[in-house]
């Protein structure tokens, strides 16, 4: 029997497609309060007083919880890195614009949101900063956390000066990413039960279950096992529902308050800020080459900016410690402090932004070398980890150049800009370089065996797009010899076994591998007693008395992380048409090669990387979060106005699975596929764009102005 | 195929130019709702919802949307933005697709309704449900249910005759994770089957 690669179609896609997945909102309980934020409008200051009593005077209107009037923590609402700093109404300052300052509560949501409106707050505002360029003179380094480990922010080898002197052409330039927003469909939800005084239940939308609960644990004074928190589906994250943000802690409060259970759904525009981004990043790269194309220097440093009240890095420059050959590299990470909200980890968070910089830096490069791109960084191809001076458990970048420049054509690309044209359009044809972190981290998982031959295998791990209810099932089938339809995956739910975040490609891998694990420790069990093949498990289950047989295990990475590099990879290929007169971009095709470590299921791998390789294009072309600088808030706070890709602007996407096998990287074979897709494909579409028009942008997003 | 002048490209100036005239400053930063009117009466509404009558008493403020998934616990209806912008809260009113974000329950006063929960034959989904499952149109499925009846009213439209058309007619849904070619696949499967 075998299940792992099968192209199974979602298991969840029924109760997807007909309404009956439920999302953390929609959980229903008697006597519901609804809840509603209201946000600041100064970026810096102090909450004067909040005004509710008009409000409050208004029929159904249970409470507003202001700085003034909310319960005061009994504990910290802040736990270890990468937890975040929070906005609980604790204080009276204001840190950053559409920070949350009061909460409405009332029995019904029109009622709730008419009481928002009636809240009037005078603040005090102080003198703010949103511009990253009027603070950079004061970046200082940061280390940064990245695939659930610390990684200092700065690494070299060799002697980069040297190597640039050394070089026969170099390209020295500094690139920018702008602020983004994740916004995933479904808006941060959450539904807080109190069933006692000191036992809560929490329906949350939220990437990490464990996370939910140990904060309201803590700033509730109560041990965890007191609060239960549940998360059967959530409507897409990226990164943005990896940290409990405040309006959890608000919700919960707000329940207290009002003696009643209470759900709040963050508005779309409060989306903004409140909940983490993207970092606006300044990125400055230096390569140098000999004639040959071979690389004598590669820096890369970059700033990012972050909050003033906590520290997000977007680890931009880590590629650059691993991905070519090169004697002297350096990598640097400086942060900027600014008066936003503290950004976040999101979807490809540094290797995106950083791969743009980087790979357009290298298409810079191989025009002043008068070499073809490709060719450029196959001669750079790092056959061992360039820094750490140690081998990949796994790399078949090569195929991943090969099978891609085939299937997009890249033969008929001209050397020459604006060389090439269509039916009037400009036409332009770019590659990148795609890598992103095997990631893996510690994860349990337990499974189980009925008197009836049916398994059911648990860990607390995430439903959000990442097929993880279908290929968890698939992995234990294959792992018990039994059908898929005889077992039964669980997820979402903090009283199961411990997983790790649901965020940074960790998940499949890691869960992937407890699950592995555990079915084969069960299924040994069940041969030890007697079971001779999986139709027997159930006689064997019944002859032990009919109860279930049980086992858990835990899968975690070890010493193998020290001796090897761990990554992803894959190579994208970008054709663009450009419109002469009006600068207008479309993405006619994008072709993406890569090579992940074992495919669990090729049809929702496809889809995974086809997400990814969508977002490149809004990240090339669209998306923006627009700062106001005088009134120091994101004033591109809604999807009229914060652009992603819509469905016009998507065309040909062709995601293709290169087959690579990997021992070492976890027990799964799993390097995790749902940010690899997003690498490189902004420089991709970038570098296209310059072989269409002749101009470089250096500067995201791509708007028709620039072309112009 | 000329790419088609977008919406987004002309308004991307547009944002930068709305800089520094200040014309959301004012009062605490609430996101105008459609519920800003004073509060009133409740008031009687009677409609049918995949065919079966409701008569209900609701808050005259109340949202298409809001009815569904608060009042009726269909919440397969979902609300992204609550603003017209997402087309996650698509239902079809008298078989034409609306974002349900946008209208007063008062507004269908009458009208036929469908919703998600309402599409399938019981345990058979309908065939536009079971595309999107074979294409795998979707993955955290939160729009899907928005795009399946923008797709079903899209066919029913006639206007779905080429690819660029299916892009165009979907574009009033966004999907963040990005499942556009999948959908259009979806879509593709089903039209000319009438
Ligand atoms: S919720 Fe109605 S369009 Fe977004
Ligand atoms: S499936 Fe997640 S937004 Fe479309």
């Amino acid at each position: 029997m075998k299940n792992i690669g099968d192209p199974l179609p979602r298991v969840d896609g029924p109760a997807k497609v007909t309404g009956a997945a439920r999302y953390a909102y929609e959980w229903q309980v008697p006597g519901m309060a609804y809840a509603v934020l209201v946000t600041s409008n100064t970026a810096r200051g102090r909450v004067l007083e909040v005004d509710a009593s008009a409000a409050t005077r208004e029929p159904g209107v249970l409470a507003v919880l202001t700085p003034q009037n909310a319960m005061r923590l009994p504990g910290p609402t802040q736990g270890e890195p990468p937890d975040r700093v929070v906005q609980a109404l604790q204080d009276d300052r204001v840190y950053f614009s559409n920070q949350p300052v009061a909460v409405a509560v009332a029995d019904t949501f029109e009622r709730a949101v008419h009481a928002a409106l009636m809240v009037r707050i005078r603040s005090e505002p102080a003198r703010h900063t949103v511009r990253l360029e009027d603070e950079l003179a004061n970046a200082v380094p940061h280390d940064l956390i990245a695939g659930g480990r610390s990684i200092p922010a700065d690494e070299a080898r060799g002697d980069v000066a040297r190597g640039l002197r050394e070089a026969d052409a170099r390209v020295e330039q500094t690139y920018e990413t702008p602020p983004e927003t994740h916004n995933p469909m479904e808006p941060h939800a959450t539904v807080a039960v109190w069933e006692a005084p000191d036992r809560l239940t929490v329906y949350d939308s939220t990437q990490w279950v464990f996370a939910v609960q140990r904060k309201l644990a803590r700033a509730f004074a109560m041990p965890k096992e007191n609060v239960h928190v549940i998360a059967k589906f959530v409507g897409g994250a990226f990164g943005s529902k990896g940290s409990p943000w405040s309006h959890v802690l608000l919700t919960a409060m707000a329940a207290k308050q009002v003696g009643r259970p209470v759900k709040l759904a963050l508005m779309r525009p409060h989306m903004f800020g409140m909940v983490g981004g993207r970092p606006h990043t300044r990125q400055k790269l230096a390569l140098g080459a000999r004639k040959d194309g071979r690389l004598t220097a590669l820096s890369h440093q970059s700033a990012s900016a972050t909050s003033r009240f906590d520290v997000f890095v977007e680890g931009c420059a880590l590629q650059a410690r691993h991905l070519y050959a090169c004697p002297n590299i350096e990598s640097k990470h400086r942060i900027v402090r600014l008066d936003i909200g503290t950004p976040t980890f999101m979807r490809a968070p540094g290797e995106a932004s950083g791969s743009f910089a980087l790979e357009s830096a290298l298409d810079e490069l191989a025009v002043a070398l008068d070499l073809d791109p490709l060719e450029l960084r196959l001669k750079n191809h790092a056959e061992k980890d360039p820094i750490e001076d140690r081998p990949f458990s796994s790399k078949s970048l090569r195929a991943c150049y090969a099978e891609g420049a085939r299937r997009f054509g890249w033969e008929k690309r001209s050397a020459r800009p604006r060389a090439q044209t269509r039916e009037g359009m400009l036409v332009g044809m770019g590659m990148a370089t795609a890598a992103y972190p095997g990631n893996f981290a510690p994860a349990q998982a337990l499974a189980r065996m009925n008197a009836d031959g049916t398994a059911l295998v648990q860990s607390g791990m995430l439903e959000v797009g990442n097929g993880a209810y279908t290929v968890m099932r698939q992995v234990a089938a294959d792992a018990l010899g039994l059908p898929v339809e005889k077992v039964r995956f669980d997820l979402g739910d903090s009283t199961m076994p411990e997983a790790p975040i649901t965020a940074g490609s960790i998940s499949t891998a890691s869960v992937g591998s407890a699950v592995l694990l555990v079915c084969r420790a069960l299924r040994q069990r069940l041969e030890q007693m007697g079971a001779s093949g999986a139709a027997s498990y159930a006689e064997v289950v019944q002859r032990a008395g009919g109860a279930p047989i049980e086992e858990r295990s835990k899968a975690a990475p070890g010493e193998e992380r020290k001796r090897y590099t761990m990554l992803g990879h894959g190579a994208q290929f970008a054709e663009v048409l450009v419109d002469p007169e009006l600068g207008m971009v479309r993405v006619a095709r994008l072709v993406g090669a890569f090579a992940c470590g074992r495919v669990l299921n090729a049809r929702l791998a496809r889809s995974q990387l086809m997400g990814g390789m969508v977002w490149g294009i809004g990240m090339a072309l669209h998306e923006h979060s627009v700062y106001d600088e005088k009134l120091g808030r994101i004033i591109s706070r809604d999807l009229a106005d914060y652009h992603v890709a819509s469905n016009a602007d998507v065309q040909s996407i062709e995601p293709i699975l290169v087959e690579e096998e990997d021992t070492v990287v976890d027990p799964a074979g799993v390097k995790g596929m749902g940010e690899i897709g997003t690498c490189g494909a902004a420089a991709a579409i970038a570098n296209a764009v310059f072989n269409a028009t002749g101009r470089r942008i250096r500067s995201l997003p791509i708007t028709p102005d620039n072309l112009l | 195929m000329p790419p088609n002048p977008g919406r987004r490209d002309v308004l991307v100036g547009g944002i930068a130019s709305a800089i520094g005239l200040g014309l959301l400053d004012g009062c605490a930063t609430v996101p105008t709702a459609p519920a800003a009117a004073a509060p009133s009466d409740l008031v009687d509404l009677s409609l049918e919802v995949n065919g079966q009558r409701r008569a209900l008493r609701i808050d005259p403020r109340t949202t298409l949307l809001d009815l569904l998934r608060e009042n009726l616990g269909l919440t397969g209806a979902k609300k992204g933005c609550d603003m017209g912008q997402c087309g996650a809260c698509t239902v079809l009113v008298d078989g034409q697709r609306i974002d349900s974000c946008l209208a007063l329950a008062l507004q269908v006063e009458g009208r036929k309704v469908t919703t998600i929960e309402g599409l399938a034959r019981g345990e058979e989904l309908h065939p536009m449900q079971a595309a999107f499952i074979e294409e795998d149109a979707f993955q955290c499925g939160y729009c899907t249910p928005g795009q399946i009846l923008s797709a079903v009213a899209l066919l029913a439209e006639g206007v779905a005759d080429s690819d660029g058309a299916i892009r165009e007619g979907m574009s009033g849904n966004i999907c963040r994770c990005g499942a556009y070619p999948n959908i259009c696949a979806a879509v593709r499967r089903l039209r000319g089957r009438g």
